[in-house]
């Protein structure tokens, strides 16, 4: 705090409202926080999007293979609904395909990240209103938030302009693509600017932004699965479709870039139009008076009351996310039949079998890693309750540790089961057909996403100080399955996600071993967790 | 078992701190205890083990005749907690809260529930976000109060409240001890404790340093003697318990330990007295004695 003591005491007062006072100073605050996960996210990132081009060079070598595989993407829908649409054969040109997409969104998340924690997050704890008493302007700390996004995604953008100018082949086209990557940082570090405005809740401002970005990428999906060449005009209505129409290493549409930036500029004016409009602390949505009584008497009620808007959330996104992609299973084949490599690839994440199946495998996978992030949540919701001293006075109360834990716990795991079912309904109907295999397949996720849920269980329960690591945890498991098998990583990596053990369903053979083995796993860790909790003081 | 809270030689280290160190507690059925400290002495990290929320290093404790760590759950049962800074959930209202309190303790008085709402004024339809501090100490306030059980334990409880709400308050303690039941209260309005305990514990750095009734404690300090004597005062000095004696001419100025006034008075009056002025203890002084010690032993400000 020693840096914020810095106020012009013995400077003349000056006459106006000084807007952005004190922003250089919340700035570096801010940087202070984000010292360790900053430089995470920019050298994780770009880190991912070069190396892509070591990879895309050893599996597509020759000139002729990449063009065979340009080729097949127009006439493939499913691939091109993952990746999006193909525009180029030279190297930098795949890296933008096959990495590109995945960047951009997580630019995107981190940016909505980043923004919220220095804007919402503050005001909700009640930090911002110590801030804003010290000569802090009325629009600094919203600028000081979008100052650090945009460091963070200038930084992912030059280091990929500057690191895949060599091995993409283009500058030029390496330029487009950091652009591109950091433009949809800002698009989304805007809207969550936006967002803070708007809502009085942090997580609600977050899941608002995420919910965005997961509607742009079903746009874009959607339009591209349909289109090839990206031509449909769904893809223009998103931001992501966007970054796709820039064209890196191809054609490149360098005024797309300049549509990013004036949809930067026009949402960050809003921001900053309601940020100098309304109270510290208050939103434009109002909060409405509760009832008077309440019905709720046991924690387990609690526990779904302030849980259960994200879980609905979780199941009607997976449950759209499984019509979708299930529509464009019958694609699948096409594609990866022509191509040798990309059909291993596809059989590294979906296993053997036929191709429709191999690629309702590798959704079926990608998706129940993304549902592990819904188990950390809920489970780490206890953590919160206990920071927040929100835990104390329930546990002063005749409640068990362990009863207490339960809620939330029934939550996490049992959620578990209801959204993985929603994603192979989902599959089920969008395919039309192996109702029975596919929700069976989706099922079977469960003993892995369970298993990471349990390591937040056991450090949440024995060492608190270290709960957040589960996220890690789950990023790192995501990681390896998202672009282990694209990476050609050995097959011990892979083993290392749990995912990696179980069978690749549906198509592959069902085997009972890995599933008993990861849920007894799951059982003991969260058994261990839920002993320590029981033994350990409360965080106060 | 007439004791509702025993603790004696209680130790807590978080990591290489210490937090309390031997600390001895008792608080007798029925009675309205004070539970002071300056700030960071170890009140809340006391009240805390009593809950059972953190497990003590070692010591013999007893709350309502069970274990605090091993009963936590049968016995908060019969207790009541208000913490002096209430978090609540965002978006549940503070009437729902106080049910949720009340259910989780096995119910509470519907009736006394509408009469607190009403004496401490609390609108019940508001979420969580949008009440004050004060307000959200009403909230735990009513539904500690509203509920039926033998001990109170309240931390701090009055933070954040007006005047107005103080005074109810003490109205509800006082309610309370009436009907039998026992409070412990930690606080730093001295004249909230002076008003409601009927015996206080100082503790310091996670020791308890004085206990007893505020009369017993009164009678530990100083009284401050003002007398204008008709000749020169007598050997005063030499009386045992005479602190910062002041003499011009026939005005004397003197503390003395409150037990050992019978001796000097004996001494002024075989001078002559013109006038008089005895001060007692006030609180204050009681407290910032042990507070200032707490300080590197800084000289007590008078």
């Amino acid at each position: 705090m020693t840096t914020l003591a810095e106020a012009p005491h013995h400077v003349p007062p000056r006459t106006g409202s000084r807007p952005f006072a004190g922003t250089g100073t919340l700035l570096r605050l801010a940087l202070r926080q984000d010292r360790l996960m900053l430089p995470v996210w920019v050298l994780v990132l770009a880190g991912v999007t070069i190396s892509g081009a070591g990879t895309i060079e050893s599996f597509y070598d020759t000139e002729a293979e990449r063009a065979e595989l340009l080729r097949s993407m127009t006439t493939n829908g499913s691939l091109r609904a993952m990746y999006g649409p193909l525009f180029s054969d030279s190297v930098g040109g795949l890296v933008a395909w096959r990495f590109g997409g995945f960047s951009a969104l997580m630019a995107a998340v981190m940016s909505l990240l980043i923004v919220i924690r220095h804007t919402r997050d503050e005001e909700e704890s009640g930090r911002q209103e110590m801030l804003s008493a010290a000569v802090v302007g009325r629009r600094a700390p919203l600028t000081a938030a979008l100052l650090t996004a945009l460091i963070a995604n200038t930084g992912i953008a030059l280091l990929i302009a500057i690191g895949l100018a060599g091995p993409g082949g283009s500058a030029a086209g390496a330029l487009a693509l950091g652009l591109s990557i950091g433009g949809i940082g800002m698009l989304f570090a805007t809207m969550a600017a936006l967002m803070a405005q708007l809502t009085e809740s942090a997580r609600l401002a977050r899941g608002l932004t995420a919910a965005a970005l997961g509607g742009a990428y079903a746009l874009r999906a959607a339009g591209d699965a349909a289109t090839h060449a990206g031509s449909s005009p769904l893809t223009w209505l998103s931001p992501l479709g966007w970054a796709e129409h820039i064209r890196p290493f191809g054609a490149t549409r360098w005024w797309v870039l300049a549509l990013l930036a004036a949809a930067v500029l026009v949402q960050g004016a809003l921001a900053y139009a309601l940020a100098g409009r309304r109270d510290v602390g208050m939103s434009f949505l109002p909060t409405r008076p509760g009832p008077a009584a309440g019905r709720l008497t046991t924690t387990t009620q609690l526990a779904w009351r302030l849980q259960r808007g994200a879980l609905l959330g979780w199941a009607a996104g997976f449950l759209l996310a499984g019509l979708a992609f299930g529509s464009m299973a019958d694609g699948a084949a096409e594609l990866v039949g022509e191509n040798e490599d990309a059909r291993e690839i596809f059989q590294r994440m979906g296993g053997q079998s036929g191709l429709t199946s191999a690629f309702l495998a590798a959704i079926v996978g990608i998706c129940a890693m993304v549902a592990a992030l819904h188990v950390v949540s809920a489970v780490l919701r206890l953590h919160g309750e206990e920071t927040a001293q929100r835990a104390e006075p329930v546990l002063a109360n005749a409640v068990g540790r362990l009863p207490w834990a339960a809620g939330h716990l029934t939550i996490a795991f049992g959620g578990a089961i209801v959204i993985l079912s929603c994603l192979g309904l989902g599959l089920a109907i969008g395919h039309g057909d192996q109702f029975g295999p596919i929700l069976g397949a989706a099922l079977a996720q469960l003993p892995a996403v369970w298993l990471l849920g349990s390591v937040a269980v056991l450090l949440y329960g024995v060492f608190p100080r270290a709960a957040a690591a589960s996220w890690g945890v789950a990023g790192a498991c995501l990681a390896i399955g998202w672009i282990g098998p694209a990476l050609d990583l050995p097959s011990w990596v892979l083993d290392l996600s749990p995912f990696g053990q179980l069978p690749k369903l549906p198509g592959g053979s069902l085997e009972w071993a890995p599933i008993l083995v990861l849920t007894a796993l799951a059982i003991a860790l969260t058994s261990v967790g839920l002993a320590g909790l029981r033994r350990r003081d409360l965080q106060t | 078992m007439t004791r509702a809270i025993t603790v004696s030689g209680l130790h807590k280290s978080f990591g290489r701190t210490p937090a309390l160190d031997g600390l001895d507690l008792s608080v007798e059925r029925g009675e309205v205890h004070g539970f002071l400290g300056p700030n960071g002495s170890g009140k809340s990290t006391t009240i805390r083990v009593l809950l059972g929320l953190l497990r003590a290093d070692s010591g013999a404790m007893q709350v309502l005749g069970g274990d605090p760590w091993r009963d936590a759950v049968t016995l908060h049962r019969r207790i009541a907690y208000v913490p002096g800074d209430v978090t609540l959930w965002r978006n549940l209202s503070g009437g729902e809260v106080i049910d949720l309190y009340g259910g989780l303790r096995g119910g509470l008085d519907r009736a006394r529930r509408a009469e607190l709402i009403e004496r401490f004024q609390l609108d019940p339809t508001r979420k969580g976000r949008t009440y004050s501090k004060g307000n959200r100490q009403k909230v735990a306030l009513v539904a500690a109060f509203a509920s039926d059980v033998d001990l109170l334990i309240l931390d701090e409880p009055t933070s954040g409240l007006d005047p107005l709400m103080e005074e109810v308050f003490q109205g509800c303690v006082a309610a309370e001890r009436d009907r039998g039941r026992t409070v412990l209260l930690s606080s730093h309005l001295l004249s909230e404790v002076e008003t409601l305990c009927d015996r206080v514990s100082i503790i310091r750095r996670g020791q308890t340093v004085e206990t007893g009734s505020l009369a017993e404690l009164r009678h530990l300090t100083r009284t401050s003697v003002t007398a204008e004597l008709a000749t020169a005062p007598g050997p005063l000095r030499e009386l045992p318990g005479v602190h910062d004696l002041v003499v011009q001419g026939n005005r004397v100025k003197l503390q003395v330990e409150t037990d050992r006034l019978d001796a000097v008075l004996r001494s002024l009056t075989d001078s002559g007295v013109r006038s008089l002025i005895s001060t007692p203890p006030t609180l204050e002084e009681l407290f910032l004695r042990h507070y200032t010690d707490d300080r590197g032993g800084q000289a007590v400000p008078r």
